[in-house]
């Protein structure tokens, strides 16, 4: 019988691929804790898209020429990288959108806009990020149908309960949740929300934009009917992300954003709309950036998303056993195993934002802030948390810099 | 403290003002009261006034809240520099006075923590006096007030 070797990532070797690197930060070497908020480019993405700047750059789908063709290519390419990163089962069910945000508004106005109404509910998590929060419950409230949202518990797991509690009285039409929370850091077991999901006739919309840089994210195996990720998380630009649907769903929707390149004929008396993806990528689109992407996505794969999955939950250990040393501190999120490579904790009688200036001082990097969760910040009873994050080009010296460096911060205001 | 960038920014009267705050409370009854957030970071302070028999002077001004501490301890230094002026002088009050009393340089993020007690102070004063908010404060108003 074959012996399963886990597979693994030399992330000493890896960061050596990413210029940020070459430079010191206050005269310290940088500790990038940070990748959480958004991750460092390698150089075959900032190269790769330079090149196609200077060699294959017009405009898409539109000219007959050499560098149309190109361009175009470049594009639809990075398209079919999407669809099969995501194991999806048709690549123009893949809309290229500016990011994660985008891609969740858009479902909320083209698809809640037409199909939600009185005695219908959304239902959330308390641990969404706003950007599967705000864009939910304005069109419920639009809509005039109720915004509800599941409990969590300590490790970020929600109250599923709740759910057939909220069904007994309303109609529930969309549940969403994230796959990774980008607070916590908690991987969500999703089956079973889906299941019942499904079960009560609702579309499960699923924010993976924490998932994808991390781990495998397959829509067929979620079982989900949205998903949105952004690219800028992912060792891709920022200014392009992607929403995946399943298509009939796509298909019976109205158009988000309308103008060029999103219809079929255009006249006076009667407009009508272009087939997908095109019905929902109005405009030119952001070209270089969806290439870029596909570039991210190649290097990516090459690395190994269990290896960076794994090499995550391993800094993830190392980081909650370290910081646990320093006195005062509390930890928040789920055991190690159970998370990616996130870490949310608070100093005791100090506030994160004068931790996160102390820390970058010393060349550390984090996140302080409600990380856009403000809902799970007033359920933690805290204004704020501060926040580590790591990625394949995180080395352990990071953390110990960071753990040196909250020394330091207890000592500012001992 | 050894690094000189850490000393200058977090000086010892900004960690006193933020240890020790000055005017920290609530009057009862406050002749004119303001909330305010900075949603960057989650600071909050509420500042209450009681003015003198001329209906003109600061007589008392207290603040509660929680925050970093560079936003508590300016709103701490504030309360001591606008006590026993009028809400006029204080409306007027031009930042740089504020920001030479704190005293170290401030990055554009941290200069939002700094201002957070001002603006809550003025917002407080105009609604009182009914005075229309000037054109920086206005969307504070509709966005923070309590």
């Amino acid at each position: 019988m074959a012996v399963k070797i886990p597979a693994k990532l030399d992330a000493r070797a890896l960061r050596r691929e990413f210029p940020i690197f070459e430079q010191e930060i206050n005269g310290k070497p940088l500790a990038y804790l940070d990748s959480a908020n958004t991750s460092q480019k390698p150089r075959q993405v900032l190269d790769g898209m330079t090149r196609f700047y200077e060699t294959s750059y017009a405009n898409v789908h539109r000219a007959v020429h050499v560098l149309a063709e190109r361009a175009t290519s470049g594009l639809e390419g990075a398209r079919e990288k999407v669809r099969a990163l995501l194991n999806a089962p048709d690549a123009r069910e893949v809309i290229f959108v500016r990011n994660a945000t985008e891609g969740l508004n858009l479902v909320a106005y083209a698809w809640g806009g037409n199909n939600l109404g009185p005695g219908d509910a959304v239902v959330v998590t308390e641990l969404e990020h706003h950007s599967n929060f705000v864009p939910w419950q304005y069109i419920a409230n639009r809509q005039g149908s109720e915004f509800l949202m599941l409990e969590i518990d300590e490790n970020g797991d929600p109250n599923l309960a709740q759910l057939d509690e909220i069904a007994r009285d309303h109609n529930v039409k969309v549940v969403a949740t994230n796959l990774v929370s980008n607070s916590l850091g908690t991987i969500h077991e999703l089956a079973p929300l889906v299941a019942r999901a499904h079960e009560l006739g609702a579309i499960f919309v699923c924010d993976a934009a924490q998932a994808a840089p991390h781990m495998k994210v397959d829509v067929q195996a979620i079982g989900a009917d949205f998903v949105a990720v952004s690219g800028h998380k992912m060792c891709g630009p920022s200014g392009i992300g992607v929403l995946w649907g399943r298509a009939e769903l796509l298909q019976s929707m109205e158009p988000f954003l309308l103008g060029g390149h999103m219809i079929n004929s255009v006249r006076v008396d009667k407009t009508t709309w272009g087939e997908l993806p095109h019905k929902f990528e109005a405009g030119t689109s952001p070209i270089a950036e969806a290439y870029g992407l596909g570039l991210a996505i190649d290097y990516l794969q090459e690395v190994g998303l269990d290896a960076i999955e794994a090499h995550e939950h391993e800094l993830a250990a190392y980081a909650l056993g370290r910081l646990g040393e320093v006195p005062g501190i509390k930890l928040y999120g789920p055991p190690a195993d159970r998370r990616a490579g996130v870490v949310s904790f608070n100093m005791e009688g100090i506030h994160p934002h004068d931790v996160a200036q102390i820390l970058d001082l010393q060349g550390v990097a984090i996140r302080a802030g409600h990380h856009c969760c403000q809902p799970l910040m007033q359920k933690l009873g805290v204004a704020a948390t501060n926040r580590a994050s790591f990625y394949l080009y995180t080395i352990p010296e990071e953390i110990d810099q960071l753990v040196e460096g909250l020394h330091a911060v207890r000592k500012v205001f001992a | 403290m050894s690094d000189p960038a850490l000393e200058s920014l977090y000086r010892e009267v900004i960690l006193d003002h933020y240890k020790n705050p000055r005017g920290h409370g609530v009057i009862e009854g406050a002749d004119a009261e303001a909330e305010g957030q900075n949603p960057l970071c989650g600071d909050e302070v509420s500042i209450y006034v009681a003015f003198g028999e001329d209906g003109q002077t600061i007589d008392d001004v207290k603040f509660s809240g929680r925050g970093c501490a560079i936003s508590q301890a300016a709103t701490s230094m504030l309360m001591e520099m606008t006590k026993g002026r009028t809400a006029e002088q204080v409306a007027a009050l031009d930042k740089d006075e504020l920001l030479a009393e704190i005293g170290v340089p401030l990055t554009p993020v941290r200069l939002k923590c700094a201002m957070l007690g001002l603006t809550t102070l003025k917002v407080a004063l105009h609604k009182a006096k009914g005075t229309p908010l000037p054109d920086g404060l206005a969307g504070f108003d509709e966005l923070d007030l309590a």
